[in-house]
């Protein structure tokens, strides 16, 4: 073992150190907490009819939520979400890597491309409920064509930028095609790829709560919109609080998942910065 | 020593049948006319190397005899069979083979990939990684990620890799160009034991004229671009070769003062068909 290699594996060693790990969670949830504590004493005693007591809204968020509505309300919202993720992404990606595999292709596609992207989605959600109807395939489909332009273009980007040395060497030593999509293109192009999931997360859960406020019968932004209407202004904060709950729980499931696919990105680009 | 382009009669053992090779890079309004015309033969089991200033066009011929470029005009051909993609039984070291290993996979991953692509099942590659890597001294780093590896132990990788696949013939383009001077002669050493050991036939692309003398049996010297072979030398040095005795016997110094003056002849802009 070279005298550069053990400087690296002490680095890494005090990196994952005890003390270096609680300042990192500390620094995480600092803002947080100072945010929340603000939140509940200038709020306490508020006559504000809009803007309740956040202990009066932590209060109604129990029996809000808690009494049935997971079923009948979170968890559809949550599966559509799901599910037009799960379709932007295996369409994303599947197509990202023929387009972004070749040239031909992409000058091709690139105009229509453009223009398709360009059309917000909610716009869509007039036209789509004329062939879908109302119910959950729209606010899917409406969910899919959002969150597919980020994990599209940047899957497009990730398999462009794939060392062409790699490329090279796939071919020499005549990898399947099979074995060239998963080990060279999809990995390849993982960190873009990435990168444009999490985006595209962004996109659906925005699209799965404006999805829910056109004609709906059930979901989250449409329990949200209604205790709104009828001035329900305790448990309508109980919802967008919610809301915020599940953003950042998906996002800590993501990030796990990011950790483990791309600990080898995090590796190589941490060697490069301390040189070789 | 020229070969005639019209003979295409070849000997029983000649592997690699190298027979007017043109590449032209058709670059807008400025073509470049990198190879003019190679002609050669490799014989299996033979260690050629090509020695020729920087941007002679090396890399080009290397690129053109894996397939991985088609050539302007002439033919190569592998076992009598015309090069038109990367052949089997053929593995390259390329000159950027830091880039040319997967960083998503492990070491041994690495090695083993291109056996997994040819079927080999899962104990055999095992059993072919794990000798391939102990073959370059690297048996304890089989878990480890290249992108933990120092330059030259990158290289031992990539030079596993090619080993473990059992090639025909095996390409290598200026692999030791860029590690160090100890690392260089270990990696030297290591090709010419690797070489004997497996009965390999290998073809060695060097700027280097004293590694060029010091490996091979037989030196080709291309002129600078667009290239032609201005010398074909055999290496009378006894076959074992040791990096102090060698590189001092006399035999050693005449060969490098005859290569020495080709190449600066070459780099004059002498031509095959000028007089010496
Ligand atoms: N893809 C390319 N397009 C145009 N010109 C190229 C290309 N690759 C190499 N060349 C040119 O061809 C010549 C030979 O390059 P190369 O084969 O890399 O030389 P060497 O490996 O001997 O240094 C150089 O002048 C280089 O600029
Ligand atoms: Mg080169």
């Amino acid at each position: 073992m070279s005298a550069t290699e053990l400087v690296r594996t002490a680095r890494m060693k005090r990196d994952s150190g005890i003390g270096k790990q609680v300042r990192k969670v500390l620094a995480v949830v600092a803002l947080p907490i100072v945010l929340i504590v603000t939140w509940w004493f200038s709020s306490a005693g508020s006559q504000n009819f809009f803007f309740p007591p956040l202990e009066q809204i932590v209060t109604a968020f129990q029996p809000t939520w808690f009494t049935g509505a997971i079923e009948t309300e979170v968890l559809p919202s949550v599966w559509r979400l799901l599910g037009g993720y799960l379709v932007a992404g295996v369409i994303g990606i599947g197509l990202g890597a023929l387009l972004g595999s070749s040239p031909v292709l992409r000058a091709f596609t690139e105009p229509a491309l453009e223009f398709l992207r360009a059309i917000p989605p909610t716009v869509m959600i007039p036209i789509l409920i004329l062939f879908l109807g109302i119910g959950a395939e729209m606010r899917v489909v409406v969910i899919a064509i959002g969150a597919l332009w980020p994990i599209l273009l940047n899957t497009i980007e990730g398999v462009r930028a794939i060392d062409e040395v790699l490329r090279d060497t796939a071919r020499v030593y005549r990898l399947t095609p099979m074995m060239r999509f998963s080990t060279l293109i999809l990995r390849g192009a993982s960190p873009q790829i990435v990168t444009g999931a999490r985006q595209g997360l962004s996109v659906a859960i925005i699209l799965m709560v404006i999805s829910e406020m056109f004609a709906a019968q059930d979901g989250i932004g449409f329990t949200i919109i209604r205790f709104q209407k009828s001035y329900a202004m305790p448990e309508m904060w109980s919802g967008i609080l919610l809301l915020g709950v599940l953003g950042i729980v998906l996002s800590l499931i993501f990030k796990l998942f990011e950790s483990i696919s791309l600990k080898w990105y995090f590796g190589l680009r941490q060697s490069q910065r301390g040189g070789n | 020593m020229t070969i005639s382009d019209s003979v295409s009669v070849q000997s029983p053992d000649v592997l690699l049948q190298v027979r007017g090779l043109r590449k032209t890079y058709e670059v807008r309004n400025d073509p470049i006319e990198a190879i003019r015309r190679l002609t050669f033969d490799i014989h299996a089991g033979d260690l050629v190397c090509i020695v020729g200033p920087s941007g002679a066009g090396k890399t080009t011929l290397l690129r053109s005899l894996a397939g991985l470029l088609t050539p302007s005009g002439g033919s190569a051909k592998l076992d009598g069979e015309e090069i038109v993609e990367p052949p089997k039984g053929m593995a390259v070291v390329f000159q950027e083979y830091a880039r040319s290993l997967f960083p998503w996979l492990t070491i041994a991953q690495n090695v083993a990939l291109p056996l997994k692509a040819q079927g080999v099942d899962r104990a055999t590659r095992a059993e072919k990684t794990a000798k391939a890597l102990e073959a370059v001294g690297l048996a304890d780093v089989a878990k480890r990620y290249p992108w933990q590896l120092s330059g030259g132990m990158q290289q031992r990788v990539a030079l596993a890799r090619a080993v473990a696949y059992e090639p025909r013939i095996l390409l290598m383009d200026e692999p030791f160009a860029a590690v160090d001077a100890q690392t260089r002669a270990d990696l030297e050493d290591l090709v010419r034991n690797l070489w004997h050991r497996l009965g390999l036939t290998v073809l060695f692309v060097t700027h280097d004229i004293d590694e060029s003398i010091y490996l091979g049996q037989r030196v080709l010297v291309l002129s600078n671009r667009p290239t032609e072979i201005l010398d074909d030398i055999a290496i009378n040095l006894p076959d074992e070769r040791d990096q102090l005795t060698t590189r001092n016997e006399p035999e050693f110094a005449r060969l490098r003062a005859e290569v020495y003056e080709r190449v600066q002849q070459a780099k004059a802009g002498r031509r095959p068909g000028d007089a010496a």
